[in-house]
């Protein structure tokens, strides 16, 4: 299986009134054909950023890549004028947002909206739109009835409008769809129902995935790999098991200690300091001021994704240490 | 006795559809819910969208009308004071909300944010609100040096913080804490669970958790209230009911919690279907169109409050045999490996759109109706 | 416990007060850079500044204050415009310039006052109907649907002619007939930061009623309030202007920039000079309202910033 998507060293800044933001400080991530992706890490950290890179949807006056690529099945998307980005949104790459009453058009039915973006990239009479419309529908759980093509979105419920977005984003067959944060308007149990699925997509579609969430539980329970974001960097990828079950990078450890799951009050553990101003970010890896293992060269150099076993990558300068002496203690 | 309590109450809100007084629609939001918090304690409200949470809470806060029942503070009912008695009872409760940025007002300061409570019913003023002002603020973690700014200068935990400190400005007895942390990021949410778990040690305080993210609930309640379109359906202390859940709509929402341990799947989309109208509840027990033992006494008659063991209550036609039960916190996931999956409801329901309208605040109505969680604010 | 607070000494006490007020300082900062970026509004706002200073210092500035007040100067009937006299002389001989700067000291005036009447009655009431809602809502939105449903000039021009003429009952007029919009507006913005969490947190915490109007609700309510009303300015200098116009509003010899333009229209085709100055004093100042009103609306819209 190749990959469908290859996210090369990508550097990526916001020009704001304060200043320029330095959003994406180097972001390394790949997704494979069929593999749902799971971005992980907390507001700020450019997991958002990072899927609207991929489909070009930054404003272009206010965001800038200053480096690296974005390859889809080896193809630079953002050599890609805006005009042939629209032929691949949608198509060949969709997305599905948090908030799926303000993805929606109020003033048209569901049935439209689907058809709209059928017709837009296929050349098929309205009958043939229709057919397929519900054929997305299906494939999402929702039923194929008149009522539910008919409806406007304001009358169907929070999951039901989910799965209407997720139903518009497959009904081109991309290969690449991009969740972001599909379930944190959701109760418990339909965020249980939309993870389901995400499964069920990739399982008969044949959909790859990138779900961008902040919820580690959503990552343990639907991706394959995973990759986790702090301060505009990837600072731990590899399969969800092996990272989840062994984190090694300080942020990643950290943030299972915080997690409540499991602890009473009093056990919680916190992280020091708070996240960093990307705006006058610190120097060399991005999170020295919170670690507590921190070094003087933390300060300087910006740690690089060091392989710590298979796929299992971490960028940390002192994991790198110790992976290193490990290896020269097995070679000697 | 508890120390705050509902008993019997009832809420009700009225939309109207049309122009016509036949249009009126009812929205049965609560539906005869009895429990209370006592002292030094937390309980946690549990239910999704259309539980009716909120709208208790808010009764309990005197922010909305029961349509009947009573909400009593030491067994006094509160209903039965009078306007300037019910005032001075709103300093023994008070609210945190859930997203820290839209329950400060944007326009006001820190400093005037936090003395608010002290000069409306603390009659406070001049170097004593000053100092009181300063104190709850060191309280919860803040400085002197964030009094004269705006809220939104600041994270997202630390006006968490602000709101938190202006609850306990006034000594309330019991805090309601609405979904506290859903709005949070990971790290900052252990912070406010900390702190909040040290100002209840630290001041005496109680807690009525309404919530949804049941991780956090399990952290820090004593006893849950798990509640489905307007009843609780089964409540009793936290140890008991996370090991052994006697409700099935308990059981599905504890299966639906995505675990954290990759090597621990959770039963994915357990329970199908969405929360049916609260305009026009089923008939008999309101959860039976989507539980999966469901029997035919089920949807005839509403199942009665009743005790169970464990010291907990359940409101279930289903003998407590027929719920798979686990033997220890390990054992859970491979309880709800045995839960058995419902057909799943019919789509939608008639009226399902305006309660939907409804729990986002659209009523035509001009009383006051809440949002619930399902409200994308 | 330390007490924080630093004793206030005569020294200490600018920094403090400056200190307390600093998030308004900077806010206030931020929205002067903001309003500075529209062009039109700046140069609308100096028009609007020199012709307040010149109608406060009018005696001063006119050079003939009296003709300007209305004393007639019957030796210079209908000169046309001259080193002395640089807008003409009237049909009494009197200096239009001077006739047309107090003209504006009125006209300012009027528009003042009506400004004042309709946020004091408007503002307030439409407060409480959107907080209260229930009955006190339909009664204050029944009045006002009332009243708006008479085209407001036509309403205006029946309350003076059972009134009598003259400006005070022009003002009067006006501030019943322009009331009901304001009393909208604020009621709409009621409504919805009723629901607001700070609001209902408010509530919890026993602040009363039209504490909460007064703190969390009008305040949010002052930016669109005044960019409305900087836009409808315009509106109402040019109602008064009709309504003297048509003799219903100011009398001779009031130097009301209406009356001189209907004064002026039968001379207008020879003795240009008598309307067409009134004429283009009225159309400046609205335009200058205008454009400083829509520089406001970027300023204080709080959906545009941020």
């Amino acid at each position: 299986m190749g990959d469908l998507l290859e996210i090369r060293d990508l550097h990526l800044e916001f020009v704001s009134l304060r200043g320029v933001v330095k959003a994406l400080d180097g972001v390394n991530l790949t997704v494979r054909e069929r593999e749902i992706l799971g971005l992980v890490g907390e507001s700020g950290c450019g997991k958002t950023v990072t899927g609207f890179a991929v489909l070009g949807l930054l404003p272009r006056q206010q965001a800038r890549v200053t480096s690296g690529e974005i390859r889809f099945r080896g193809e630079n998307l953002l050599a890609k004028s805006d005009e042939e980005m629209q032929l691949i949104r949608g198509k060949v790459i969709s997305m599905v947002f948090q908030d799926p009453l303000a993805s929606l058009n109020p003033v048209f039915t569901i049935g439209e909206q689907i058809t709209r973006v059928i017709r837009t990239h296929k050349r098929v009479s309205a009958k043939e739109a229709r057919e397929a419309t519900k054929r997305a529908l299906a494939a999402t759980g929702l039923p194929t009835t008149d009522t539910i093509l008919d409806s406007y979105p304001h009358q169907l419920s929070g999951g039901m409008r989910q799965r209407a977005c997720m139903a518009m984003a497959i009904s081109c067959g991309s290969p690449l769809l991009i969740a972001d944060e599909p379930t944190t308007a959701l109760d418990v149990t339909i965020q249980s129902q939309i993870l389901q699925l995400l499964l069920d997509l990739r399982r008969e579609l044949g959909v790859a995935q990138i779900l961008i969430t902040h919820n580690v539980g959503v990552a343990a329970q639907t991706t394959d790999r995973v990759a986790v974001m702090y301060a505009g960097t990837v600072v731990e990828q590899g399969r969800t098991s092996d990272v989840m079950k062994h984190p090694r990078h300080p942020y990643t450890i950290a943030l299972y200690e915080c997690l409540p799951h499991g602890k009473k009050a009093g056990e919680l553990a916190t992280i020091p300091g708070s996240v960093p101003d990307l705006i006058d970010p610190p120097t060399g890896c991005r999170f020295h001021p919170r670690c507590k293992y921190a070094m003087d060269r933390c300060i300087d150099e910006k740690p690089l994704p060091t392989p710590v076993s298979g796929e299992h990558w971490v960028s940390c300068h002192y994991v790198a240490d110790r992976v290193a002496t490990d290896q020269a203690a097995v070679t000697a | 006795m508890s120390l705050l309590s509902v008993e019997n109450l009832t809420v009700h809100f009225k939309v109207r559809r049309g122009l016509s007084k036949k249009s009126m629609l009812v929205v049965h939001a609560v539906d005869d819910v009895t429990f209370g918090v006592d002292a030094g304690e937390t309980l946690a409200l549990v239910g999704e969208s259309g539980s009716g949470k909120t709208t208790v809470a808010e009764a309990m806060l005197q922010l909305n009308k029961p349509t009947s029942g009573r909400v009593c503070f030491e067994d006094r009912s509160v209903t039965d004071l009078s306007a300037k008695e019910r005032r001075a009872m709103k300093r023994r409760v008070q609210i945190v909300f859930q997203d820290p940025y839209s329950s400060l007002d944007p326009r006001m300061t820190v400093h005037d944010l936090v003395a608010e409570p002290l000069r409306a019913l603390g009659r406070m003023s001049g170097k004593e609100l000053e100092e009181r002002v300063v104190s709850l603020l060191e309280m919860v973690g803040l400085g002197t040096q964030h009094l004269w700014r705006r809220s939104h200068e600041f994270s997202g935990g630390q006006c968490q913080r602000i709101a938190i400190a202006r609850a306990i400005a006034l000594e309330p007895d019991v805090v309601v804490l609405d979904e506290p942390t859903s709005a949070l990021d990971v790290s900052v949410l252990a912070r406010i669970l900390v702190l909040l778990h040290e100002l209840k040690e630290r001041l005496g305080l109680s807690y009525l958790l309404v919530a949804h993210d049941l991780a956090v609930v399990e952290s820090v309640a004593d006893k849950v209230a798990v509640m489905y379109l307007g009843k609780i359906v089964e409540e009793g202390p936290a140890t008991e009911l996370f090991s052994r859940p006697r409700h099935p709509y308990t059981v599905a929402l504890l299966a639906s919690v995505p675990s954290p341990d990759p090597e621990q799947r959770s039963r994915l989309g357990v329970l199908p279907g969405d929360v049916p109208s609260a305009v026009d509840p089923p008939a008999g027990c309101r959860f039976h169109p989507r539980c999966a033992y469901r029997l035919d006494i089920c949807s005839q008659t509403a199942p009665e409050m009743l005790q169970a063991p464990g010291g907990t209550r359940r409101a279930c036609h289903l003998p407590l045999e027929t719920l798979p039960v686990a033997k220890g916190l390990e054992d859970r996931h491979a309880m709800f490996e045995s839960v058995a999956l419902a057909e799943p409801a019919p789509a939608f329901g008639e009226g399902a759109e305006t309660a939907a309208a409804v729990m986002r605040g659209e009523a035509i109505d001009p009383e006051d109706v809440p949002r619930d969680r399902e409200g994308l604010d | 416990m330390a007490s924080s607070i630093p004793a206030q000494t005569s020294s200490g006490f600018l920094a403090d007060w400056r200190l307390r007020h600093q998030a308004r300082l900077s806010e206030t900062r931020h929205s002067v850079r903001i309003f500075f970026k529209d062009k039109l509004a700046v140069v609308g706002l100096a028009f609007i500044v020199f012709v307040v200073m010149v109608a406060i210092f009018a005696p001063v500035v006119a050079p003939y204050p009296d003709q300007g007040r209305g004393k007639s100067n019957l030796k210079e009937r209908l000169h046309p415009p001259s080193a002395q006299y640089p807008f003409g002389n009237d049909n009494l001989g009197r200096d239009v310039l001077s006739r047309v700067i107090y003209g504006t000291r009125i006209s300012l005036t009027v528009a003042a006052a009506v400004a004042v009447g309709v946020i004091l009655i408007g503002v307030p009431l439409g407060g409480i109907a959107g907080y209260f809602g229930g009955w006190i809502d339909e009664v204050i939105m029944r009045v006002t649907d009332l009243i708006l449903a008479f085209p407001s000039l036509i309403l205006a021009m029946a309350l003076v002619a059972i009134s009598g003429p003259g400006l005070r009952n022009v003002a009067i007029a006006l501030v019943i007939t322009w009331w009901p919009w304001y009393a909208r507006l604020v009621r709409g913005i009621s409504v919805s930061l009723r629901q607001r969490p700070y609001v209902k947190a408010a509530r919890t915490m026993g602040v009363r009623s039209h504490k909460i109007i007064w703190s969390h609700i009008l305040p949010n309510a002052v930016g669109p309030v005044i960019v409305q009303l900087t836009l409808d300015i315009g509106t109402v200098i040019l109602a008064v202007a009709g309504l003297s116009f048509i003799g219903l509003g100011a009398q001779p010899p009031t130097p009301d920039l209406g009356l001189m333009i209907s004064e002026g229209r039968l001379y207008i085709l020879s003795q240009w000079w008598m309307a067409v100055f009134a004429g283009l004093a009225i159309f400046m100042l609205v335009l200058a309202f205008n454009f400083v009103g829509d520089g406001l609306r970027d300023v204080l819209d709080p959906r545009t910033r941020r």
